[in-house]
């Protein structure tokens, strides 16, 4: 979870990703930031997040993203 | 069948009446034959192309469909003797057969779409390389007719198709649901590209007689005549004026077309959508906003989220995700962050992503070189604001403006003069016409031709600019008020006077200042041609 703080907090620092859960309802990250967060991600983890699974409700919090990642980890 | 003719407000009355006569079980089928009528008035040779789209994207989804179940099933029986991965690999082994199914009804549908809207531009194209090359032979352009709506339906239907093979929602086993999906007759001429799952919950439903919903539907298809034939109709021989005659119409003339086509684009765009949505609320079907005040954007990238919303969702979800996710983009995303560094790869997605949906963009709006370069000035000028992200962070850290009024309207003025620039290519004849234009306001000072009479040479008098200029005061203010809710219920809470003056007032204005009055013609929406 550390980890992908780290990426989001990168990208946004003016966020607080711990608290925030509306990142996608709110606008505070676009179509640009979730490509480029998909890119950190795969290159960190080596997870491949498909593009079905853009949806906001896998990415409206860090909690969300990292369950998602998870569950991506699980089924490979 | 302009919504603007006679034919087709008889069209809709009849529709009404049956509509809400015959048992509610059936109105969906009336709206079907309904639907099929109008298109029918475009052509009956037409009827085809939407049936082939329609019956392909049928068998494709239910062929996509039977094989998820029998995946399903067969994991289902032999849970306990298949191993981990086994089950994986027989996934993948079926979701591939899936993906043969939809590849095979993208190719069939974006074909059709191609061969009808870009062939005569490529033999176009080969031409002018035969005649680059000092070759005699000419390809002869095909006389195909674009069949009305095609953009629109072919899109719908083929992310209607993306869905059901990422298993969003159940395919709909009803042929006749589907094929009314695909042509509903208010959105054929000019969108919104509406989803399945948002469409079909209203679609197909009993509807009965909502006096209050009604209202509102007429109400808002009155807001659109409004928009479409008192300001759209009433600059539009201006604008021709300008654009059609560059060799007479440049410096300031050029400004002025490029903010009047601005007003004419939205007025007529937005008013089509209005009338789109107006005619669904009246009978029963939700059509979903495809505006939300763009011109009120602080930039592009805001701008693109609030115009046209339903194509540019439609392009992110369909286009712009799955390739700048897709396997080869991360590797060579990973490659490039390996080779080049951090800064290129992670830049690498997003940017020939972002191309490439421009690119499409532009296409998809005319199959012309203007449209090309329009899509790709469109991502120049979003790329290089998202590149100079961190300085907008750094002026605000130091200067503490952001949010204030004075700059934010600095920060609109500024999105809708950038808009309107790349919008000449839409106007002028050609790449380098439109260019030759944009530097004539920069070189050429003849102001003063517009104060000594210029403006009144451009086709429209001076009661048309009085009429534009209410006409835009009230279309500023309607989007003011509509910040903070629904226009119509705010009227709604008036007294029963207030309302009848503000409607009756509306009506009365499209009466006497709009295509019907002093001689103009109700044009063809601009949007009608994709």
């Amino acid at each position: 979870m550390e980890e992908l703080l780290a990426i989001l907090e990168e990208l946004h620092p003016e966020v607080d990703f711990r608290t925030c859960c509306t990142l996608v309802e709110d606008k505070i990250i676009d179509s640009f930031d979730i490509v480029s967060l998909i890119s950190e991600i795969h290159s960190e983890f080596d997870v491949a997040i498909p593009a079905e699974e853009i949806i906001p409700e896998n990415f409206n919090s860090a909690a969300a993203l990292y369950r998602l990642i998870q569950r991506l980890e699980e089924e490979d | 069948m302009l919504f603007t003719s006679y034919e087709f407000l008889g069209f809709l009355f009849l529709l009404f009446l049956l509509y809400y006569i015959i048992p509610k079980r059936y109105q969906w089928i009336c709206l079907l034959c309904a639907s099929y009528l109008f298109y029918a008035f475009s052509g009956i040779k037409y009827l085809g192309y939407i049936v082939s789209t329609t019956c392909s994207t049928y068998l494709v989804c239910y062929k996509m469909e039977k094989i998820g179940e029998e995946q399903k099933n067969y994991i289902r029986l032999n849970k306990e003797r298949l191993t981990r991965e086994e089950k994986k690999s027989y996934k993948i082994y079926m979701k591939k057969k899936q993906w043969n199914w939809l590849l095979f009804g993208l190719i069939f549908n974006f074909s059709i779409l191609a061969v009808c809207k870009y062939v005569n531009f490529s033999i176009s194209n080969i031409n002018n390389v035969l005649q680059l090359i000092k070759s005699n032979s000419r390809l002869p352009f095909l006389s195909i007719a674009l069949p009305l709506g095609i953009s629109y339906y072919t899109f719908q239907m083929m992310g209607y198709a993306i869905d059901i093979y990422r298993g969003k929602y159940p395919a709909e086993r009803n042929l006749g649901k589907l094929a009314l999906f695909a042509s509903f007759f208010p959105q054929l001429m000019q969108g919104p590209i509406s989803r399945f799952d948002d469409l079909s919950k209203t679609m197909f439903s009993a509807h009965s007689f909502d006096r209050k919903r009604i209202f509102f539907g007429l109400q808002r298809i009155l807001w659109g005549f409004f928009k479409k034939l008192v300001i759209a109709d009433r600059i539009l021989p201006a604008v021709t004026t300008i654009t059609h005659n560059p060799e007479n119409y440049q410096g300031v003339y050029v400004f002025i077309g490029m903010l009047f086509y601005a007003l004419e684009l939205y007025a007529d765009f937005t008013g089509g959508i209005d009338m789109v949505i107006g005619i669904g609320e009246v009978l029963g079907v939700q059509v979903k906003e495809n505006f939300n005040r763009p011109y009120f954007s602080k930039s592009i990238k805001e701008y693109w989220n609030r115009w046209h919303i339903s194509l540019g969702a439609w392009f992110t979800e369909y286009i712009f995700y799955p390739v700048s996710v897709c396997q080869p983009m991360l590797k060579l995303s990973k490659f490039s962050r390996n080779h080049f560094g951090e800064a290129i790869g992670k830049r690498i997605p997003v940017y020939l992503a972002t191309i490439l949906v421009w690119l499409i963009t532009g296409i998809w709006h005319g199959a012309a070189w203007n449209f090309v370069v329009w899509g790709l000035m469109n991502c120049l000028v979003l790329l290089i604001s998202q590149e100079l992200q961190p300085c907008y962070r750094w002026f605000h850290r130091k200067f503490h403006l952001e949010g204030k009024w004075g700059f934010r309207l600095f920060q609109v003025v500024r999105t809708v003069l950038l808009m309107s620039s790349i919008r000449m290519f839409d106007c002028y004849r050609d790449v380098s016409t439109t260019f030759r234009m944009f530097f004539s306001m920069l070189t050429k000072y003849n102001f003063m031709e517009l104060l000594n009479g210029g403006m009144l040479k451009l086709g429209i008098s001076a009661i048309d600019y009085g009429i534009l200029f209410i006409g835009m005061i009230i279309l500023i203010g309607v989007s003011f008020i509509g910040r903070s809710g629904s226009v119509r219920e705010k009227i709604a809470k008036k007294p029963i006077i207030v309302q009848f003056l503000i409607w009756y007032g509306l009506f009365l204005a499209v009466l006497l200042f709009g295509a019907y009055g002093e001689g103009y013609d109700a044009s063809q929406f601009i949007y009608n041609q994709f």
